[in-house]
């Protein structure tokens, strides 16, 4: 029955999805409606969350956008999102960075992880 | 009704979701319907009324009895585990052994989903009837109960009065779902929302009366 499920969701899933956990710094290129237009949008931010499993999987991305703080959650397989960039890779100790939102400025940073 | 006969028996897979052509989310329940085949035609003459008789899903041979298996063999049927009647116009339209499949159905259309529901007990009032609850604190003990339950006039309680009692495992239909998608080769219906019972459950897929 679980080989049923799986092979429906199969038909969605994304192969070219980039390795990406939480505190990384991803674009993610929204595809964006306007009334008959289709175009692209970009949504850059740092990961706050990812959860979920298989086609429900989801990701959080935060960001400061003149000064208010914009969270956008999105499907990870959605056919919506057009392309996901990492730019940074972050380097944090837990897998929900709520800590963040609590946090201005300066230190509303995520320390980049180095070479090792 | 239509003169195919609109209903198909299926189990119930488990729930996931797919993308729609907007890119949406939606939630679907996977159906594991038919191939049903016909049993025997019910007429006028006959019955009285007119109807088909279906089975649905293989069984051995030693796990049915013998007035089953005679049955059985009269429709020259491998035996099924599953024996249900759909109401038709016309039963003539249908042949012996013909078999219904998950194709009388389109994407798109409405059907009703009649299914056994989960179990669940001995459950008190706030579950079975949606009672408001008590306080669950600032001192409070009046918690889950039901609270009065009649007037002191009639010095009895009145039959059909809500209480606690089994809640769950009995036949639910739920009217006007979307089938969201088909697999014809695969015997499978992908249904919009939610539909009543376990994973594993029997379920009608019915077109719907509303549609």
């Amino acid at each position: 029955m679980q080989d049923i499920i799986r092979s429906i969701e199969e038909e969605h899933y994304k192969q070219d999805i980039p390795r990406f956990g939480p505190g990384d710094t991803v674009k993610v290129h929204v595809k964006v409606v306007e009334g008959t237009r289709e175009r692209i949008q970009v949504f850059e931010g740092t990961v706050i969350k990812i959860r979920g499993g298989g086609l429900s999987r989801t990701f959080t991305v935060r960001r400061i956008s003149y000064g208010v703080a914009v969270e956008r959650t999105f499907p990870i397989h959605s056919p919506r999102i057009d392309k996901i960039e990492v730019t940074r890779r972050g380097k944090v100790r837990r897998a929900r960075l709520y800590y963040l939102r609590k946090l201005m400025g300066k230190k509303a940073r995520v320390k980049e992880k180095g070479r090792y | 009704m239509s003169k195919q006969a609109q209903a198909i028996l299926g189990i119930k897979i488990g729930m996931s979701q797919i993308f729609d052509n907007d890119g949406k989310a939606i939630p679907v329940t996977i159906v594991e319907a038919g191939p049903c085949k016909v049993l025997q035609k019910k007429n006028q003459a006959t019955d009285g009324y007119h109807a088909i008789q279906v089975g649905f899903r293989e069984i051995k041979e030693n796990k049915v009895n013998k007035p089953a298996k005679g049955h059985f063999q009269k429709a020259n049927i491998k035996p099924l585990r599953h024996i249900k009647e759909f109401l038709v116009e016309n039963a003539d339209v249908y042949e012996i052994g013909q078999e219904i499949k998950v194709d009388i159905f389109e994407a798109g259309s409405k059907v009703d989903v009649v299914g056994t529901s989960k179990g669940k007990g001995f459950a008190g009032g706030v579950k079975r009837h949606n009672f408001a609850r008590g306080s669950m604190g600032h001192g409070s003990k009046y918690h889950r109960r039901p609270g009065s339950l009649a007037a002191k006039g009639p010095a009895r309680v009145f039959k059909g009065r809500k209480l606690p009692g089994r809640l769950g495992g009995e036949r639910v239909t739920v009217q006007g779902l979307e089938i969201a998608k088909i697999y014809p080769e695969r015997n499978l219906i992908l249904i919009k929302g939610s539909i009543p019972g376990p994973r594993r459950g029997l379920v009608m897929i019915k077109g719907s009366v509303k549609a």
